[in-house]
């Protein structure tokens, strides 16, 4: 210890001191600074650099899968297009199947109904007509009938037996 | 036994790589030794070579041959504050002398140099006269402001520092990518920034401390590596050094100190009442005490112990030639240098990287805001 003190000496401590201080200063101006602030910068340049195609990245990224998106929804919306298209086809003809159908169905009770009003047309003529012939030939049987007074008592005899039964 | 067997087989391992080398330096030992004289090749001789390598020294001392007893340096200025006022002269007038027996005389201010520090004699003394414990009588030390060896390094840190990073922060404005060297220093400021600073201080408040942080981190390593070097620095190795760098550290994070801080350190929330000026104190002691010292003392023994240690292993070249022979002794030396060698090389880092990564945590302590209360 008394060696240590004994070796220190005052004056190249000052001149250290001095030295020191100095080379502090002028390494500041001369070097330090505009050294660190390249350095700043550069790393600045080279994060930001970095950050930008990262971005660049991220955005085609973004574009293709907008692509896709964009993709899909045509395809989709082409299915759902053809979708509807067939439906309406089917609905269509459908609808036309229902109104033919329901068409033809009338027609045919239109063409049932003037064939029974045909019919019972006929029927009614032919009813008349056969009236008409019954009586006629009623008529010409009872005059062959009551031609002579015999057969004029049979019948009302007859009649008349019917009568009481009556 | 074992030691000295797998010492002996490091050796003619190392011998069979270096035998060029060994011979040559062979033959300069052997020369040494017939001349005998004043060489450093004893123990005690070795020990004071190492601690005077250790101090600061006035001038810049390349080698010395001591046959011819010349010095291959070059003088450093010497700038003192004596009780006459400042005198400035060449380290040279001392004359390598380092025990206070030239005495430079300049504008009735009498000057010597006694272990690497220069004294001035008390008025009508001509020469120093020592006690028994080798302290000067008459002479008292002087306000060393030099241009030290130790100085000398640093300016010289200093202005690799400034030339280096200078050129990096010029190859930004040509480019965002640095060319050139520059590419080596921008990952070490960045690793700096970012494993040093920022999560010891926090992304907030980091950015006002990085020229500290980044200066004191390059200057230490800088200065660790130079002394690493044949130039023989060791400035991280002066503990007026790491003295200051400590300071500096602590009156930057006292004077950033949040209210949290200063709050959290007088006045302990969650304590008992009659604990907190004790706690007080602790804490007080322990932030302008006990830290710096801790990051003064790591750094100052660290370096020293490397220099120490890597000097003592290239030693053992004179030491050991009596047990092993020279050619032995030198490979033996070699090996176990390059292998502390190379451990200093990290070490070097190491410390610039603890002394920085210590100071920012402190830092970080200081401003930390709490947002719990």
């Amino acid at each position: 210890m008394d060696q240590l003190l004994n070796d220190f000496s005052p004056g190249l401590f000052f001149m250290q001191a001095i030295i020191l201080l100095i080379l502090i200063v002028l390494m500041r101006k001369f070097a330090w600074k505009p050294i660190l602030e390249s350095l700043q910068t550069r790393e600045d340049g080279i994060k930001n650099a970095l950050d930008s195609a990262e971005k660049a990245r991220l955005e085609m990224q973004n574009l293709q899968a907008d692509n896709k998106k964009l993709l899909n929804e045509a395809r989709a919306e082409r299915e759902a297009m053809l979708k509807e298209a067939r439906e309406m086809k089917d609905k269509m003809i459908e609808s036309a199947k229902t109104e033919a159908e329901t068409q033809a169905n009338s027609i045919i009770e239109q063409a049932h109904a003037a064939i029974e009003s045909e019919k019972k047309a006929a029927i009614a003529e032919l009813k008349s007509h056969v009236a008409g012939l019954s009586i006629e030939i009623a008529e010409k049987v009872l005059r062959e009938e009551l031609s002579d007074n015999s057969k004029q008592q049979k019948l009302v005899d007859s009649l008349i037996g019917e009568a009481t039964l009556n | 036994m074992v030691a000295t067997k797998s010492i002996k087989f490091i050796a003619i391992l190392v011998l069979m790589m270096t035998s060029v080398f060994a011979f040559a330096n062979e033959g300069e030992h052997d020369n040494q030794h017939h001349e005998g004289g004043n060489k450093v090749d004893t123990p005690e001789e070795i020990k004071e070579y190492i601690a005077h390598h250790l101090k600061d020294s006035h001038d810049f001392h390349l080698y010395t041959n001591n046959e011819t007893g010349t010095h291959v340096s070059f003088p450093l200025p010497v700038i003192v504050w004596t009780s006459e006022g400042l005198r400035t002269f060449m380290s040279s007038e001392f004359h390598h002398d380092d025990a206070g027996h030239v005495i430079v005389e300049k504008d009735g201010v009498k000057l010597t140099k006694i272990h690497s520090k220069i004294y001035e004699l008390e008025a009508g003394a001509d020469e120093v006269v020592f006690d028994d414990h080798h302290h000067a009588e008459n002479a008292h030390k002087v306000l060393d402001f030099s241009i030290t060896k130790s100085v000398f390094g640093m300016l010289l840190a200093g202005l690799l520092m400034i030339l280096g990073f200078g050129a990096l922060a010029k190859g930004y404005k040509k480019g965002a990518i640095p060319t050139g060297f520059g590419r080596a220093l921008e990952p070490l400021v960045i690793y700096v920034r970012d494993e040093i600073a920022r999560p010891n201080i926090g992304e907030k408040k980091y950015r006002k401390f990085m020229s500290f942080l980044l200066t004191v981190f390059f200057f230490i390593w800088i200065l660790n590596l130079l002394g690493l070097t044949p130039l023989g620095f060791n400035v991280t190795g002066q503990i007026a050094v790491t003295v200051c760098l400590a300071i500096f550290t602590v009156v930057i994070y006292l004077f950033s100190g949040s209210k949290d801080f200063w709050g959290h350190t007088l006045w302990m929330p969650g304590v008992p009442y009659i604990l907190r000026p004790i706690l007080a104190v602790i804490e007080l002691i322990g932030f302008v005490l006990i830290k710096p010292f801790s990051l003064l003392v790591r750094l100052f023994a660290n370096m020293t112990a490397g220099h120490f240690v890597v000097m003592s292993l290239i030693a053992l070249v004179i030491t050991m030639k009596e047990a092993f022979g020279p050619v032995a002794s030198t490979g033996v030396s070699l090996a176990l240098a390059l292998f502390i060698s190379v451990i200093e090389i990290l070490v070097a880092f190491l410390q610039a990287f603890i002394f920085t990564m210590l100071s920012s945590l402190f830092i970080g302590m200081a401003v930390e805001e709490h947002d719990h209360h």
